[in-house]
């Protein structure tokens, strides 16, 4: 569909940065679902591997940044390819942010700690975590075959992730009003909801830069942002 | 973000301003071969517009229509309607010579007469009877060179040779030369392209700084050039006019696939 470029290296360029972009979205994922695995399965080596998984997502986000500036520097890109490279910059920085979010949940594994009441409160993050990697999943996938209409539709379903945001922190809370003994491992818990939603922002971005990239237009501004945990328990 | 695309609402394909001209199926030919097709295109004031596309496409061709230079080429023959501020440039009762101060041109290589360079700026409002007397000569002169950029460079030597300057200078100087008759519209067909990037990066300031008091048309090759001078880009191929809109959306989400395979370096 799309022709080649008179010169073939900006071709292979612009392909190598998609790859490294598709690398950095595999990664993003496992890191997220290991994460939360680790939460409820109180696994400190897993939780360990995320940590250090970081540093390769960190490292991939510095080398697509030095690719594309030197691309632009070397090419000066126009229209869809100057979207590329732009786009790309954005969606490795959502990317990298996915990680170090990730890398948040993993680090509080050993403060959560582990006994079937730990169980029981961080069994509320694991369906988070099931739609938030689906979202991201689907937000990658699309990016990649550059299906506009899933990333529109992808995008709108943010909003679930938020909903099911509130619940969680009302069935935390409920726990620590049960028993004050629970408010230690719960709070961490809480701040690991709370990154699991901010992922799902990071998802979002990716769906409008995708978007972007492949129609050259901005989706319309931002869809109304729902967090009810300011309403709640009061 | 924005700066980068437009919201879908804001797209446009209508000029900002009024067309200071304006090309109505426009159609030139070459003897028999047909070179441009058509092409409908307004020119804004006091806005630079780019005209961009390959080699042979029919960019100096539409350029020369704006202000009749095609007549000087025996087997050109314009076809359409070519106004300036809503009057036909092709009314029997034009005066061509009026009508070619009124849009003057700069060309591709800088082509000074071989004189000194205040005559070469005075020659225009000299003949147009610009001036009456010696000292309104001098201030135009003067006014002309500032206003091209030239005269702080050059007022030690007004009455040395203008074909000893350097090569920006000299495109400068044919600049100060066009402004001198009080032209209302520029036109500039590859202002640079003999120039390296220094005075090149001059002429594009210049350029920015003339569009305050001009309305600017200047074909380019560099679609970089084309990005950074102008606020409307018109993108011809085989001497069709593809797509015109302003500069931005032209070079971050052109519509056509033709445009965008030639912006992006992909034209086979
Ligand atoms: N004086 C001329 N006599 C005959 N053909 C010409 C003349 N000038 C231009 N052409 C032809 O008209 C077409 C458009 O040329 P031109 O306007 O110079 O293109 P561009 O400026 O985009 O390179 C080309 O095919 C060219 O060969
Ligand atoms: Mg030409």
């Amino acid at each position: 569909m799309m022709t080649a470029h008179i010169v073939a290296s900006f071709d292979d360029e612009l392909a190598k940065i998609d790859l490294l972009i598709t690398d950095m979205g595999d990664l993003a994922q496992t890191m997220l679902a290991d994460a939360t695995r680790a939460l409820v399965e109180a696994d400190l080596p897993l939780a360990q591997r995320v940590i250090s998984d970081d540093v390769v997502m960190d490292a991939r986000q510095r080398e697509i940044d030095e690719r594309c500036v030197a691309l632009i520097a070397k090419r000066q890109p126009m229209a869809q390819d100057l979207r590329a490279v732009i786009g790309s910059i954005r969606i490795a920085s959502d990317l990298e942010r996915i990680g170090d979010l990730s890398k948040n949940i993993a680090k509080r594994v050993g403060a959560v700690g582990a006994g079937p009441m730990q169980r029981r409160f961080s069994h509320s993050l694991s369906g988070m975590t099931g739609m938030v990697g689906d979202q991201l999943e689907g937000v990658v996938r699309s990016h990649v075959t550059k299906d506009v209409d899933a990333l529109v539709t992808l995008r709108a379903d943010d909003k679930r992730i938020d909903i099911q945001y509130t619940a969680v922190f009302r069935e935390l809370l409920t726990y620590m009003m049960e028993d004050p003994r629970n408010i230690t491992a719960c709070t961490h818990l809480l701040f690991c909801a709370k990154n699991l939603e901010r992922i799902g922002d990071h998802a979002t971005n990716i769906a409008e830069n995708a978007f972007y990239m492949t129609t050259g237009r901005q989706l319309p501004a931002d869809r109304p942002k729902t967090d009810e945990t300011t309403h709640t328990g009061s | 973000m924005t700066q980068w695309t437009l919201d879908p609402e804001t797209r446009t394909t209508e000029p900002a301003s009024l067309p200071k001209m304006r090309g109505e199926n426009v159609n030139v030919f070459y003897g028999t071969k047909q070179a441009l097709f058509d092409v409908n295109l307004a020119v804004p004031e006091h806005q630079v517009t780019a005209l961009i596309g390959p080699s042979g496409c029919g960019k100096s061709t539409f350029l020369r229509c704006l202000n009749r230079m095609n007549d000087t080429i025996d087997i050109a023959r314009v076809e359409g309607e070519i106004t300036l501020d809503g009057r036909s440039i092709y009314d029997p009762k034009i005066d061509v010579v009026e009508l070619r101060a009124q849009v003057g041109m700069a060309f591709q290589k800088p082509n000074p007469f071989p004189k000194s360079i205040f005559e070469n700026v005075a020659y225009g409002p000299t003949i147009h009877g610009r001036a009456s007397a010696k000292a309104d000569l001098e201030q135009i002169v003067v006014d002309s060179l500032r206003k091209a950029g030239l005269y702080e460079e050059v007022k030690e030597r007004l009455h040395e040779p203008g074909t000893g300057l350097s090569g920006g200078q000299q495109q400068r100087l044919c600049i100060a030369r066009a402004i001198a008759v009080a032209p209302e519209v520029i036109l500039m067909d590859e202002p640079c392209s003999a120039l390296d990037p220094i005075a090149t990066a001059k002429i594009e300031e210049l350029i920015d700084e003339l569009r305050e008091n001009f309305t600017i048309v200047i074909v380019t090759h560099s679609m970089q050039q084309a990005a950074r001078v102008s606020q409307r880009t018109a993108f011809f191929h085989l001497g069709v006019l593809v797509e015109e809109g302003p500069t931005s959306e032209i070079f971050t989400s052109p519509n056509d696939k033709r445009t965008q395979d030639y912006v992006t370096g992909r034209f086979g």
